[in-house]
């Protein structure tokens, strides 16, 4: 088998691994989705959003509750390969470890999305927003992906400590921050209904960000995960 | 016979604590070596790094003619590993997860291989159910098939027999014997003397992170296992002993 085929096989049999799994057990995106849901309830009522703030405040609203629920799923996701030894199980397999990676990061943000999608008309109704706008869908994926990009890497290295559901977001929050702001601007704005040009600059600094932290994770995966 | 392992001067550090100190190791193609110690001898440290999970901090390791962790992925393909965990996921069904890793080790004809190991381990029968119903028994007996699926040269064992109840270890060791009954090499560490002398055909004890003595089983006497590990643990507490 060539390299590429080879990459690509494992990377697939991870993804097919993870969804399986959660298929089976749905831990991790009924535990998202119930969490996303309740905080998007609690700050309904918490927020009286006048007309000329709801973009800016919805904006936040939904990427915080994103975030602390992508928190959530990617502890959950690493947990499970930790508690058993199946850490071990899939670093003894010989593959480049990068395809480990890149799996557990597609599953992660194949859960996210999920979450994301079955959250988003919800919140819509209770904000009075219309969320289905390209724009606004595009920035989810790209936020989405950034976070799951470096929170995947992250939670590989907090899942050794005895402490990793409180140390995953200490050390995910202050990394994130440039995708979080990002996505908030990104889509504040397409509520906000402000001009493309406007927006745009938010949208490079999540592609950068993208490119950049999905890059660096691959090449740093072997190494934080070798004791 | 050829080396299929070669360690030496081999040191592990955990910060200032040194859990291995040089030392030097060999195992012929097809023996079965029993690694015995008390613990915190550096039993399991030493099988991390023969199946490439921990980085030597000095020293050699070779294994089928690979240097770790320079050429990990090729020593990888060559070994299986058991532990008592069973590296094996509760929310997939054994044939599953005998699927996936055998995906991740590029098995050829991997239908027709995953059968003739639930064979050989005895789950033919089981092979829909989740992982999560079986007892630990058959998850260790599923742990060794994950383990052989690939066809390894190197089995390496670090107490498989933990935790489990008499007829489950009974029923390990049957698959232990079969297994290495096909002309694999072992390394196994196990507290359970009674058992290994019936299988292995070294012993070798690990003590203060060191091999201090090597007997082979034919040089022992039948049940003469507990002695000779009390013996050489008690050389090595000994004021000449020089091991503790």
């Amino acid at each position: 088998m060539s390299g590429l085929t080879s990459f690509l096989s494992a990377m697939g049999a991870v993804i097919w691994k993870d969804l399986r799994a959660e298929w089976r057990s749905r831990e991790i995106v009924s535990a998202m989705l119930v969490f996303t849901l309740l905080v998007i309830i609690i700050f309904n009522f918490a927020l009286d959003l006048q007309p000329n703030i709801r973009a800016g405040i919805s904006a936040g609203v939904l990427w915080v509750t994103l975030a602390f629920a992508g928190t959530l799923g990617l502890n959950r996701s690493m947990a499970v390969e930790k508690d058993r030894g199946c850490l071990d199980g899939l670093l003894l397999a010989p593959v480049d470890r990068a395809a480990i990676y890149l799996g557990k990061a597609l599953a992660n943000l194949v859960f996210m999305l999920l979450v994301a999608l079955i959250a988003l008309p919800l919140y819509g109704i209770l904000y009075n927003t219309n969320l289905f706008i390209p724009g606004l869908l595009l920035t989810v994926v790209l936020g989405a992906e950034g976070y799951v990009a470096v929170g995947t890497l992250l939670a590989s290295m907090a899942v050794q400590a005895r402490t990793r559901d409180i140390l995953l977001p200490i050390l995910l929050f202050p990394v994130a921050v440039p995708v979080v702001v990002a996505a908030v601007k990104a889509t504040g704005g397409f509520l906000a209904g402000l001009a493309w040009s406007e927006i745009q600059p938010w949208i490079t600094l999540l592609v950068v960000y993208d490119v950049i932290f999905t890059s660096v994770a691959f090449m740093v995966f072997d190494s934080i995960v070798e004791e | 016979m050829s080396a299929l392992i070669t360690v030496r001067h081999l040191v592990k550090r955990f910060g200032a604590k040194i859990v291995l100190r040089q030392m030097d190791f060999t195992v012929e193609t097809g023996e079965f070596v029993a690694l015995l110690g008390p613990n915190g001898a550096g039993k399991t440290t030493f099988i991390r790094i023969l199946a490439s999970l921990a980085r030597p901090s000095l020293g050699e390791v070779w294994i089928s003619g690979f240097r770790l962790p320079q050429q990990a992925a090729a020593v990888r393909r060559r070994l299986g590993v058991v532990s008592h965990q069973p590296l094996l996921y509760g929310d997939l069904s054994a044939l599953e997860n005998l699927q996936f890793f055998g995906r991740m080790y590029a098995v050829p004809a991997l239908a027709r291989r995953i059968q003739e190991v639930l064979e050989l381990v005895g789950l033919s029968a089981r092979q829909r159910d989740l992982v999560r119903t079986f007892s630990r028994g058959m998850q260790q007996r599923l742990a060794i098939g994950r383990a052989i699926l690939h066809d390894p040269d190197l089995l390496l064992l670090d107490e498989p027999h933990t935790g489990l109840d008499q007829d489950a270890c009974d029923m390990l060791d049957t698959a232990l014997k079969q297994v290495a009954t096909r002309g694999r090499t072992v390394v196994m560490t196990s507290h359970d003397l009674a058992r290994i002398q019936d299988l292995a055909s070294r012993f070798d004890v690990l003590t203060a992170g060191r091999i201090v003595s090597s007997r082979a089983a034919p040089d022992l006497p039948r049940d003469g296992l507990l002695a000779y590990y009390r013996q050489t643990l008690e050389q090595q507490r000994s004021p000449n002993g020089g091991g503790l």
